[in-house]
């Protein structure tokens, strides 16, 4: 999905199309068409110059209704830093995420905990996997009221935590003050993603990493799967 | 010729009462007040080059693979596979000074523009800065970060490189100077022509304010205390409107009713028209009623003069207007048609029905007379100043490694997206960045370098040390050298030893690029760099572009395998003189700077990039401020591993200090395994290159037995807290437009 002010659209678009050799379409903002796809991605960017808030303006797009009756019809919705910020402003996932506790920009590279192997996105992952992919925002600390947070966390619906290298979930690790050190949540049916780190940046050896790939790859072969079910 | 004005007028446009007569004797009457403010902007130093271009024509910018050399938006050269890379540096120093965070951001904003103009999507941003120390000048470094950040992080263009420095002599004058490389199919390459007579100027983007006025002169005159009044001519930027204005413009890069395409910048519409006419030989006529405007009131000479960012002007064929419109109507970007292309050489500006202004195109890109300024050198030739010896090589190592302008620069560019694009394949904190050209195996290293403290001891050998460590660092990626962008930043060009140093750097330059085969395709020139401290030392930036043609080839600087041999190649003599080591150790600033062959520099880099290019290397690393030990410190401390080495033999003569931290010339660190090492003789030999064994990665010290054992811990430790000087920034006012930075 392309708001004006996105700018991971191509990066996203290069890895299902250049890396997968999967079948792409780019889906603008303005057109409600969401010409048959199989799972939506809203990638990272300034929507909307980030005005009023970040994602704020961007779920009023006139694409954004055919968004959410995709996801509440089951179909798969993957928010990537500022998609995923969208998301949450249009109630597809809950909490919000506020400025980095350092209140500066931050562009390097996370490991992230796997605490889901069984979704979509995730289900090639081992439980616990430790992945390497970099972030890049100034606002991508998780928030959620206390009420709101032991929900997500009873229901499972952390995705992924900020982790040191060996896995180990510790305060030196976590680099923008997101509470839990939550990187990534789902919606309870399992069918909405949203994390901060950027998977597009680190799905291919040139790049430094692959991890991202899994990611994409997971959400291909789930893909597959409905198709021959 | 009777004058009629006063020098007061005059000083507002900031021209010479000389400069009036030759306008008058070309009009062949007095210029309305209009007409002096456009011909005031655009015979100023930064849009006229009336001081420095006579010294620019000496400097090479042709060659083979040029496709664009100076002249047009950006210089572009041919790197493969029917691909440009169009690139440019430009200085944004003045506007800096005043307001860090805007002059900044809005440096950023017009050198995309000026790349987008030449139909190219940019790939990445680099910033070479120059700030006074820390802690006192935290206010220019942590804003202008900021405001690096704010546009490039918002716009999505990564920021893969760049210098920082800090230096007495940019306190009341920093500079920001920033580049920006871009790609473009050969074919689709635009030129900002307006061709073609009845063809359409339509202007896109934002509507026109009264921000920005005068900002072309403002950056010819020195700083002083008045200054700060200055500000209103700072613009204020707005990266999200130039997102939609790029993505619009590569929509319609491909599009044939586009005849050209200009970016607005300093001199804002009035440079912008009268560039594109002038570039075909034509006339154009514009109207300003027709220009959308953001406040009521505005006049024609506020419109015209009017520096308001995100604003590109389209030549389109008659006809056809409604073609383009659609286009940026799709990234509801506003456009107006505000004028047409004529026949007659003429810029014609018109409010409606009332003439407003009626001048020779010639006369205002052309007519600025030519300033012939006398260099002198400086009286007393530069001496040799004696450094002390020091016997704790391993303090003195702490000491620099953890000096702000050797240490970690993690602290700046984890504040800038590097890695948007997924084509970002060595991260800056190395020697080059290298970023791939998506859909080949090619990838470009990308540089920005100048030692301006050996420029200020000489100009001529610093400028051709800073063409040779920008050739340097592209070659340590395995890439080699193609094309240089250069910034001459210096002082006011009419103090004569002001104007020698320009005169020493352009020529030397000029005899390094000419060694090298790198042509001159683009650049900048900011003179006036004077604040009351004085003059900024001569800061002659090198933008370099090298291409590698399969990246399976590139190299980095870390040390990468526990075990590899450590070398250390070219020979090492006693230069201290303006070294880091004289200065953050000894407190010297004094001495000649080392010495410089371009013909052992090319055989030492030939050597390089062809043990790079056969397999034989994992890593390579240029050495240059702080010598042998810091580079080595560096490989180190990127490659999370350290040295262990027999005592370090030095050359003849050489004091121990001397050989880890001298700063001569043409020497890289590089690491190979084992096997490779025979290989890597025989070509030294070939080649006529000394390599030196230093000792094997791994293990958590550098030793070197009996004269220096660090922990690598302790040394990341100094290296990391080496901008610690520099306070949090403080919380903006909420003025400012949504920003990278903040969001």
């Amino acid at each position: 999905m392309v708001f004006p002010g996105t700018w991971s659209d191509r990066d996203c678009g290069w890895v299902v199309d250049q890396v997968l050799g999967e079948d792409l379409r780019y889906l603008w903002h303005k057109d409600p068409d969401l010409k048959g796809c199989d799972c939506v991605i809203l990638p990272g960017g300034f929507s909307y110059g980030d005005h009023l808030r970040t994602g704020a303006i961007a779920r009023f797009s006139p694409i954004m209704s055919s968004v959410v009756d995709f996801a509440e019809g089951g179909g798969l919705v993957w928010g990537i830093c500022n998609g995923f910020q969208v998301l949450c402003e249009a109630g597809l996932l809950p909490g919000a995420l506020i400025r980095n506790d350092s209140t500066e920009f931050r562009c390097e590279w996370t490991h992230l905990v796997a605490e889901r192997d069984d979704l979509p996105f995730t289900h090639v992952l081992e439980r616990h996997e430790v992945l390497r992919i970099p972030i890049s925002h100034g606002e991508g600390a998780y928030f959620a009221d206390p009420t709101t947070l032991s929900r997500i966390e009873q229901n499972g619906q952390v995705v992924f935590r900020y982790c040191d290298e060996r896995g180990m979930v510790v305060p030196a690790a976590n680099p923008n003050g997101s509470v839990h050190a939550i990187a990534g949540i789902t919606n309870r049916r399992g069918n909405v993603l949203g994390m901060m780190p950027h998977p597009e940046r680190c799905s291919e050896e040139e790049l430094g990493g692959v991890d991202g790939l899994k990611l994409f790859g997971s959400v291909v072969h789930s893909g597959l799967q409905v198709l021959t079910a | 010729m009777s004058v009629k004005i006063d020098e007061r007028t005059l000083r507002e446009v900031a021209l010479t009462p000389h400069e009036y007569s030759v306008i008058v004797e070309r009009l062949g009457r007095e210029p309305n007040e209009v007409e002096l403010g456009m011909i005031g902007v655009l015979w100023s130093e930064h849009c006229s080059y009336k001081t420095s271009g006579p010294l620019l024509r000496r400097l090479p910018s042709g060659g083979p693979g040029v496709l664009q050399g100076p002249g047009e938006n950006a210089g572009a050269v041919d790197v493969g596979e029917g691909w440009a890379a169009v690139f440019k540096i430009e200085s944004h120093n003045h506007p800096s000074a005043i307001e860090p965070y805007q002059g900044a951001a809005t440096g950023v904003g017009g050198i995309l523009r000026d790349v987008i103009a030449m139909g190219a999507r940019p790939v990445a941003l680099l910033d070479s800065l120059r700030f006074g120390p820390l802690p006192d000048s935290a206010r220019h470094f942590q804003g202008v970060v900021a405001g690096i950040g704010g546009y490039g992080n918002c716009i999505g263009v990564p920021t893969v490189g760049g210098e920082v420095y800090f230096d007495d002599c940019y306190a009341g004058n920093p500079l920001v100077n920033a580049m920006c490389v871009g790609l473009v199919r050969v074919e689709h390459l635009k030129r900002a022509r307006a061709e073609g007579a009845g063809n359409l100027l339509v202007l896109v983007g934002a509507a026109t304010g009264r921000d920005g006025i005068h900002g072309a002169s403002f950056a010819s005159l020195e700083l002083d205390e008045t200054s700060e009044e200055r500000r209103p001519a700072v613009q204020v930027g707005n990266p999200f409107l130039e997102k939609c204005l790029l993505e619009a413009c590569m929509d319609l890069v491909e599009h044939e009713a586009v005849i050209g395409i200009q970016d607005l910048g300093a001199a804002g519409l009035t440079s912008a028209v009268a560039e594109a006419a002038g570039r075909a030989g034509a006339g154009a006529r514009v109207d300003v009623a027709r220009v959308p405007r953001r406040e009521a009131g505005m006049t024609p000479y506020e419109v015209m003069l009017s520096e308001s960012q995100e604003r590109m002007l389209f030549v389109v064929a008659r006809g056809r207007e409604a073609e383009v419109e659609a286009v940026f109507e799709t990234w509801d970007l506003e456009a107006a048609v505000i004028g047409e292309v004529t026949g007659d050489g003429r810029l014609e500006v018109v409010d409606g029905s009332a003439a407003v202004a009626r001048l020779p195109v010639e006369l205002l890109t052309q007519g600025a007379p030519v300033r012939r300024l006398e260099g002198t050198p400086p009286v007393a030739p530069v001496a040799e100043v004696p450094v002390p010896e020091v016997e704790d090589v391993a303090a003195a190592l702490l000491r620099l490694v953890g000096s702000p302008n050797l240490c970690s620069r993690r602290p700046v560019y984890r504040r800038y997206d590097h890695m948007v694009g997924a084509a970002t394949l060595v991260a800056p904190g190395g020697d080059a960045a290298l970023v791939r050209i998506k859909g080949t195996r090619r990838a470009l290293a990308l540089t920005t370098d100048c030692n301006s403290r050996y420029c200020s001891l000489d100009p001529y050998a610093g400028a051709q040390i800073a063409v040779a460590e920008a050739a340097r660092n592209v070659v340590a990626t395995g890439a080699r050298p193609l094309a240089v962008t250069d910034c001459l930043n210096f002082g006011n060009p009419d103090r004569p030893e002001v104007f020698w140093q320009l005169e020493e750097a352009v020529a030397g330059i000029a005899q390094a690029c000419r060694a090298f085969e790198v042509p001159v395709v683009s650049g900048n020139v900011s003179l006036y760099n004077e604040s009351r401290a004085g003059a900024i030392f001569p800061t002659p930036v090198i933008g370099m572009v090298g291409l590698i043609e399969d990246y399976d080839h590139r190299l980095a600087a870390g040390l990468r395998q526990e075990g590899d041999f450590v070398l250390l190649v070219g020979a090492t003599r006693n230069e201290l003189g303006g070294s880091e080591y004289a200065k953050v150790v000894h407190g010297i600033v004094a001495g000649p700077p080392p010495a410089l062959d371009l013909a052992r520099e090319k055989a030492v880099q030939a050597f390089v990039l062809a043990a790079a290019e056969a397999g034989l290397l994992r890593s390579a690393h240029d050495l240059a401020e702080g010598g042998l030990l810091v580079a080595l410190a560096e490989s180190c401390l990127l490659g999370g591993m350290g040295l262990r080495g027999p005592a370090l033999k030095p050359e003849d003569g050489l004091r121990l200090d001397a050989a880890f931290f001298s700063e001569s010339q043409s020497r890289f660190i590089i690491s190979a395994a084992s096997r490779a090492m025979t290989d890597l003789q025989t070509l030294a030999r070939r080649h006529r290159v000394e390599i030196q064994l230093l000792g094997m990665a791994g293990g958590d010290e550098i030793e070197f037995e009996g004269q220096l054992r660090v922990n690598l811990g302790e040394l990341r430790r100094a290296w990391e807290s080496g901008l610690d000087g520099a306070p949090p920034p403080a919380p903006r006012a909420g003025t400012s437009p949504p920003s990278g930075e903040e969001a």
